[in-house]
């Protein structure tokens, strides 16, 4: 079921309440067929923007293109568009099919036409057979998969969700993410997608829209967003990371009394702050190295988290501030590695080509 | 395998069973001792003495005059008609009203609710006098309508069945408005937006999704006004001006004026079964678990 999908391309949105920007003049262009998240805080703009798109929410100003079409003036049911709530919003007095088969019966499709194309999206979202079930016989991730059917049924050229998993457990949110992208991949319709969850934005998207105070933050891969993250806050909210507090003066990096090297050097000195994430540092070997940056400090804890042995490190630089570091060492295979114990006194290592400086 | 009471502290466990049953069955007492007393013994007293005649002697005569009458046969109809006419006009205002309330924000919505609250805390014998003041032929209305040259002789409001039925529908109406406001409240404002993100205008959204998502409460408040209905006594009795005659005021005339306790306990008796029919089908049309799961 290929269709053609169509570009998306916002410009200057801005909407505010009151005071409070919840959106400010935020301009972002989608790519057709692709597969684009709005990442952010609650409270952040996110599901506005969204609800911009789908129609339900009118901004005080600003573009919205659907292709070359100006859609910001049409009610929601004019702009086409599929829509997956995050609570399903599935119609309970009526069945799977029922619930699938609305939007056809909307658009005065034939009987035989309604029903093979609610069969197919079914069978799309692996509900075959499941039709003449009740909508409150349905387990969550069987609801999710009947909001799924239904925003497709009718081959929208655009798919909007507002954080369809967050009701589902992990483990059946990790597979629904996987699943999610296959379908879209086998659909190719434009997808614009929410959520706050930073590890499902990286499993799913094409491109990442980072918003945050109705501001758009960084649009990025998440290969670029979670590597080259462009702020403080970004590089907080992405990943799991430790913030260190640096100074940059005539081309020196120090922190504390200790000077470092980085990947690269920021154009201006002023307060900076070094990304380190817990996966990128690990204990040093006895010999130091040239591409190295090192850290002494005190071991805090040591906890084990199943794929992983969490270290929280103090660190024994000349700060104000007291500072941890928390590092990342993978539970591989059979390994009789000791791990430093408690108290001890620990020396880290951090790859200068890993050493990333944000504002 | 032990025996089952070698297991430990099986008995103890019982005993903590059986003495909650004994609490729970203790608090629900006082309340079992009212309706037995209050409700269960004087319906049956009522069955028993709608089946004795004037002589003092079992028989069917207190029934069979319902039929045989005329005069009781107008009864019947006036007080299906008048119930009928008073759920539909509570139906045509309230639903509106239901609506309306159920899409306002929490705040705005509770101050319509204490404005729809207040007459429901009024005395209703307050409020129909209140009614015949102003409905009278020199009453504010009149003169109002009068006054503005729409009318140029006074209406007949009262003592006749306009009077009655804007007297019963004033008064009923909180009683559609409550079950059906808390129902609309409950519908799932996401599925409107569904509804209308999957195409549909919203007239048809309101057709296809709200108005049956509304039913249940819909009919809860229709069933309450009805039945309330066919039992009221005083209002229609007031602005009927007696030329609208009811069940309940042929009951009370049947007393007061004949002394006939038999003939009044088989109108009771008629009405109580009437109300548990209309209830046991409203049942079995909407079913508990088709409120859905929200």
């Amino acid at each position: 079921m290929k269709n053609t999908s169509l570009n998306i391309s916002i410009e200057n949105v801005t909407k505010k309440y009151d005071e409070f920007y919840a959106l400010k003049d935020i301009s972002l262009d989608i790519t057709s067929g692709e597969f684009m998240t709005l990442l952010g805080p609650s409270g952040s703009g996110k599901t506005t923007l969204l609800m911009v798109l789908a129609g339900f929410t009118n901004p005080d100003y600003g573009s919205v293109k659907f292709g070359d079409e100006e859609v910001i003036l049409k009610p929601p049911h004019l702009r086409g568009i599929g829509m997956v709530f995050q609570n399903y919003a599935l119609f309970p007095h009526m069945t799977v099919e029922q619930n699938v088969g609305y939007p056809q019966k909307l658009r005065g499709v034939s009987k035989a036409e309604i029903s093979r194309t609610v069969d197919e999206a079914l069978t799309t979202v692996k509900l075959e057979g499941l039709g003449h079930r009740r909508v409150d016989e349905l387990s969550g991730g069987q609801r999710q998969r009947v909001a799924l059917a239904r925003a497709i049924v009718f081959k929208p050229k655009i798919l909007l969700m507002d954080e369809p998993l967050s009701a589902l457990d992990k483990k059946l949110r990790e597979e629904m993410q996987i699943e999610l992208r296959q379908l879209h991949d086998k659909l190719n319709m434009t997808t614009v997608y929410v959520t706050h969850d930073q590890k499902e934005a990286l499993t799913m998207s094409d491109r990442i829209a980072v918003i945050n105070g109705g501001e758009l933050m960084q649009l990025g891969s998440p290969n670029e967003i979670y590597e080259h993250p462009q702020n403080g806050f970004i590089a907080d909210f992405i990943g799991e990371s430790s913030l260190l507090p640096v100074k940059v003066s005539k081309g020196n990096v120090s922190i504390g009394s200790a000077k470092i090297k980085v990947a690269k050097q920021p154009g201006k000195d002023g307060d900076y702050l070094l990304v380190v994430r817990p996966e990128k540092v690990f204990l040093a070997s006895a010999n130091k190295k040239n591409d190295e940056n090192y850290f002494h400090g005190e071991l805090l804890d040591s906890i084990f988290q199943g794929e992983s042995q969490l270290l929280v490190i103090k660190l024994a630089n000349k700060l104000n501030k007291e500072q941890t570091l928390r590092i990342r060492i993978p539970n591989q295979s059979v390994t009789d590695k000791a791990f430093p114990s408690i108290g001890e006194n620990v020396t880290l290592a951090l790859k200068v080509a890993d050493s990333y400086l944000v504002s | 395998m032990n025996l089952i009471s070698d297991n430990v502290n099986q008995k103890e466990l019982r005993r903590l069973a059986a003495k909650e049953g004994y609490t729970f069955f203790g608090l629900t007492l006082p309340y079992l001792v009212l309706v037995i007393a209050l409700i269960a013994i004087p319906v049956g007293w009522l069955f028993y003495l709608s089946f004795i005649g004037r002589d003092g002697t079992l028989s069917l005569e207190n029934y069979e005059r319902m039929w045989k009458s005329k005069a009781y046969i107008k009864i019947f109809i006036t007080t299906f008609k008048i119930s009928i006419l008073t759920t539909i006009i509570c139906a045509a205002i309230g639903y509106p009203l239901a609506y309306f309330m159920s899409q306002l924000s929490k705040k705005w919505a509770n101050i319509c609710m204490v404005a729809v609250l207040i007459p429901f805390w009024t005395s209703l014998l307050v409020r129909t006098y209140a009614w015949l003041v102003l409905l009278q032929k020199k009453g504010l209305v009149n003169n109002i309508l009068i006054d503005a040259g729409i009318i140029s002789e006074p209406l007949k409001f009262v003592h006749n069945t306009t009077g009655t039925l804007i007297g019963m529908v004033h008064i009923m109406l909180p009683f559609l408005i409550l079950p059906l406001y808390a129902n609309m409240r409950a519908i799932d404002k996401d599925c409107m937006k569904a509804a209308s993100s999957l195409g549909a205008t919203p007239t048809r959204a309101f057709w296809t999704v709200f108005l049956p998502l509304s039913l249940p409460g819909l009919l809860a408040g229709l069933l309450i006004v009805f039945v309330l209905c066919l039992g009221f006594y005083v209002t229609p009795a007031i602005l009927g001006g007696g030329k609208v005659i009811m069940a309940a005021m042929k009951i009370s005339s049947n007393i007061e004026m004949y002394f006939n306790w038999g003939a009044a306990s088989a109108l009771g008796v008629v009405l109580l079964v009437v109300a548990g029919i209309i209830l046991f089908i409203a049942s079995k049309l909407v079913s508990v678990d088709q409120l859905g799961n929200r």
